[in-house]
């Protein structure tokens, strides 16, 4: 039974939190995730959840504490952005090669320096390889979805990997949008209590953490390759269950007006939401365009944007952050690689936006499918990136 | 106090761990096991222990054992407890686990001391020993903050100008007994029942604890395997490593020795040999001086505390 | 010394997570020893200081008997000899 609340993206995604049922909260706060922390303060004190909130001394000490609070089985949540996703960088890595399901919330923020709070994905970029499950959310709803959906994926004992939510910083996380939610016990029937497949119950002894040497190493980071694997299944389980309590789709991505397409735009997060209403417009003035929104980052589905893409004549992929120094930007490169090995052939521009939570409007959009027909059209790309809204 | 034969027979610290013959570490992690009442769950912080007895695949640890990073196990020992708080509130869980963090001085006073500063304001229940072989022992003897004035290691060595490290090791009782925690002590292995009895006061503490130990290493400290626990015991003899306890921010002085000079214990070892040539004589003088000074400090707290 | 084969990664246990308490006991640290120790049992008054202070475990104790060094374990550091108060263990070479 569906109840629609008004809610911005920092209350919804506390609001999918408290619904979960998570055991152990353990966060610090940073601008602009602090709504998600005060909100959930908010509950405990209220004696609305039997959550154990720690208030740590930072974020590398938020990580650390919901990986304790997670080898004993209980389920751990958290949220971060920026310069505190930063600072828990290591922890993050330790949270995977352990396998352990902690979901976190990612506020998306620039990256000092300069320092700047507004939104971009240069934070949970830099941390793309930590070997955690990587899901974007277009707007308020979607970050809702994702955060309840994200626990069942990363309980699965086929996947076992944390998983972050990441949600555009002000963008998604200050806007009030109505969202759909779902009654308590309707949650709780879809996130049964959590089963883990090893916990340190001390009357059962293991030892967590070892030293590797390397004789053992490459072994273990070769699971964590495997579970990767296995996560677009899983997900597909945990999204069609939803499918069905919610009546909203979810995937590896949403294709917007791609059958016919030649030109499209590839992007993550609330951009998608512009890039849509830009195109619903372009193509009632007889343009085909079309627009992908990447939900799954990681694991990068391959296969589901190649078939997505590989009939356009022309790709732009948008980035909301710089690979300083890189052929491409982030996602670009990986769109790139993807093509590349599947043998499809596309012409690629990858326009880097939005940095320190510059603005993309509907005509910057316009210019850019704009750009993206003209290419199709010449099959001449001049300039492979382009670095869109900066002044010069 | 306790009798030896009182003791658990059974070693949660499995033999064929690979920790140096002569370890101070490694009787200290086995005396902390024989005080423990169960069920434990042990968290390591990166170091000889820790490494020393989980080379995967096998495992010293008789009890559930963590090691997660260097600088954390207070945030992860805090992350533990607060699950089981959880846990046991919602009814899925209904037993006492005692959480204990085992880290040594590098994961303590300098690296480390956030993560222990917010879990002790925080008021965690667990007990926090950290075994203090004055320097970053496990990576090849590097300075720490714990290492003593005029100490030879590795990036404070004993050298023409400047003869081991210039700085003072740091008060780590009195920073954690800033905190108004209940329950602060320090020990010498060499006094196994006064360390036992701590190890024991301090899990039994509902909140958090912090022994600091004193852990000779032979191959740090350049001396003899088998004069481990003699430089123990003449550590707290030459007054350089008081034994004491702050309760509730009551100092008590558990042992009160007749003094050695400091000499007697800087001597036998390879790390402070270069402080006895003479022209580096005077740095001798100043640590006594400086024993001195913590000794009649400590001794005054006791007093008026 | 364990000679079990090392195992790929489909069989490991995930995690590097070690499943079985105390493994190391296959692990025979004895051969590091240049000295052993060698207890007199006429002169030993079995006041067990040597099997607190063992950093290896390695002296054996049943009930309030001490019983013998363990020298699967020994590493041959010679605390036990050092600290026993009526020098009851000799440092022996091997």
């Amino acid at each position: 039974m569906t109840k629609v609340m008004g809610l911005t993206g920092d209350e919804a995604v506390a609001q999918a939190a408290k619904q979960s049922n998570v055991d152990v909260v353990a966060a610090y706060p940073i601008t602009p995730q602090t709504i998600i922390v005060e909100r959930f303060s908010e509950y405990v004190h209220n004696g609305e959840v039997d959550t154990e909130f720690v208030c740590v001394e930072s974020e590398h000490s938020a990580m650390s504490a919901c990986i304790g609070a997670s080898l004993t089985g209980a389920r751990v949540f958290t949220a971060t952005s920026s310069q505190g996703l930063a600072l828990m960088h290591e922890m993050m890595y330790i949270a995977s090669g352990l396998r352990l399901p902690i979901v976190m919330a990612v506020a998306n923020r620039a990256l000092s320096a300069p320092i700047n709070i507004h939104g971009d994905h240069s934070d949970m970029m830099g941390s793309r390889d930590c070997g955690w499950v990587q899901v974007y959310a277009e707007n308020v709803q979607e970050a809702y979805d994702w955060t309840i959906q994200s626990f069942k994926i990363a309980e699965d004992h086929d996947v076992l990997l944390p998983v972050s939510v990441n949600l555009d910083g002000f963008i998604l996380t200050h806007s009030t949008e109505d969202v759909g939610t779902l009654e308590d016990e309707e949650v709780a029937k879809f996130l049964p209590p959590r089963k883990p497949l090893y916990d340190i119950d001390p009357e059962k002894p293991v030892s967590v953490g070892a030293l590797c040497l390397p004789d053992y190493y490459f072994e273990f980071k070769r699971q964590q390759a495997e579970a990767m694997k296995n996560i677009p299944r899983a997900m597909r389980r945990v999204n069609t269950e939803y499918e069905a309590l919610t009546g909203r789709k979810y995937g590896a991505l949403d294709a917007l007006e791609m059958e016919d397409a030649e030109a499209g735009i590839l992007c993550l997060g609330s951009t998608a939401g512009t890039a849509r209403f830009v195109a619903k417009e372009l193509r009632e003035r007889g343009k085909r365009v079309g627009v992908v929104k990447l939900w799954l980052y990681r694991p990068f589905p391959t296969k589901e944007i190649v078939d997505a893409i590989k009939g356009l004549r022309a790709l732009v992929v948008l980035d909301r952050a710089c690979s300083f120094g890189a052929p491409y930007g982030a996602v670009c490169s990986d769109i790139v690689s993807a093509l590349s090995q599947s043998g499809a052939k596309l012409n690629v521009l990858n326009g880097i936006y939005g940095l320190g939570g510059r603005d993309i409007t509907p005509s910057d959009i316009e210019a850019i499918f704009n750009e993206a027909l003209r290419i199709a059209e010449t099959g001449i790309v001049e300039e492979p990136v382009k670095f869109i809204g900066v002044r010069e | 106090m306790v009798r030896l034969s009182e003791l658990p027979t059974e070693d949660l610290l499995a033999p064929g761990h690979r920790l140096c013959a002569g370890c101070g570490a490694a009787m200290i992690a086995k005396m902390t096991l024989k005080a423990v009442r169960g069920p434990t769950v042990v968290v390591s912080s990166t170091g000889c222990i820790e490494v020393a007895t989980t080379i995967y695949p096998y495992t010293s640890w008789r009890t559930s054992w963590v090691h997660v990073a260097f600088e954390n196990a207070a945030a992860v020992a805090a992350g533990i407890e607060s699950a089981y708080k959880a846990l046991t509130k919602k009814g899925s869980w209904d037993k006492r686990v005692d959480v204990i963090a085992l880290c040594g001085d590098g994961g303590t006073f300098d690296i480390g001391i956030q993560a222990l500063s917010g879990a002790l304001e925080r008021g965690h229940d667990f007990l926090y020993i950290c075994y203090d072989n004055e320097a970053y022992m496990n990576t090849g003897i590097q300075r720490s903050g714990a290492t003593p004035h005029g100490a030879s290691t590795t990036t404070s060595p004993a050298g023409t100008k400047v003869p081991g490290k210039p700085e003072w090791k740091k008060d780590l009782a009195g920073i954690c007994a800033a905190h108004g925690i209940d329950y602060v002590a320090t020990a010498s292995p060499a006094y196994w029942n006064d360390y036992i009895t701590k190890v024991r006061k301090g899990i039994e503490v509902n909140g958090p604890a912090v022994i600091h130990v004193l852990s000779p290493c032979p191959l740090g400290w350049r001396h003899d395997p088998s004069e481990s626990v003699k430089m123990a015991r003449l550590a707290v003899q030459t007054r350089y490593f008081p034994v004491y306890e702050i309760e509730k921010g009551k100092y008590r002085l558990n042992i009160n020795p007749k003094p050695l000079p400091v000499d007697e214990f800087l001597k036998p070892q390879g790390r402070f040999r270069h402080l006895f040539r003479p022209e580096f004589m005077k740095e001798v003088e100043e640590i006594q001086g400086w024993v001195d000074e913590n000794w009649n400090r400590i001794t005054k707290l006791c007093e008026t505390g | 010394m364990s000679v079990e084969a090392k195992r790929g990664w489909m069989s490991l246990p995930i995690g590097g997570v070690l499943l079985e308490a105390g493994s190391s006991v296959k692990y025979k640290t004895g051969n590091w020893r240049a000295f052993k120790p060698v207890i007199d049992h006429g002169k030993c008054t079995g006041c067990l200081l040597c099997w607190i202070y063992c950093p290896d475990s390695a002296i054996m104790r049943a009930g309030e008997k001490l019983v013998d060094v363990n020298y699967d374990f020994c590493k041959g550091c010679g605390i036990c000899a050092s600290e026993c108060p009526v020098k009851a263990i000799a440092m022996v070479e091997e």
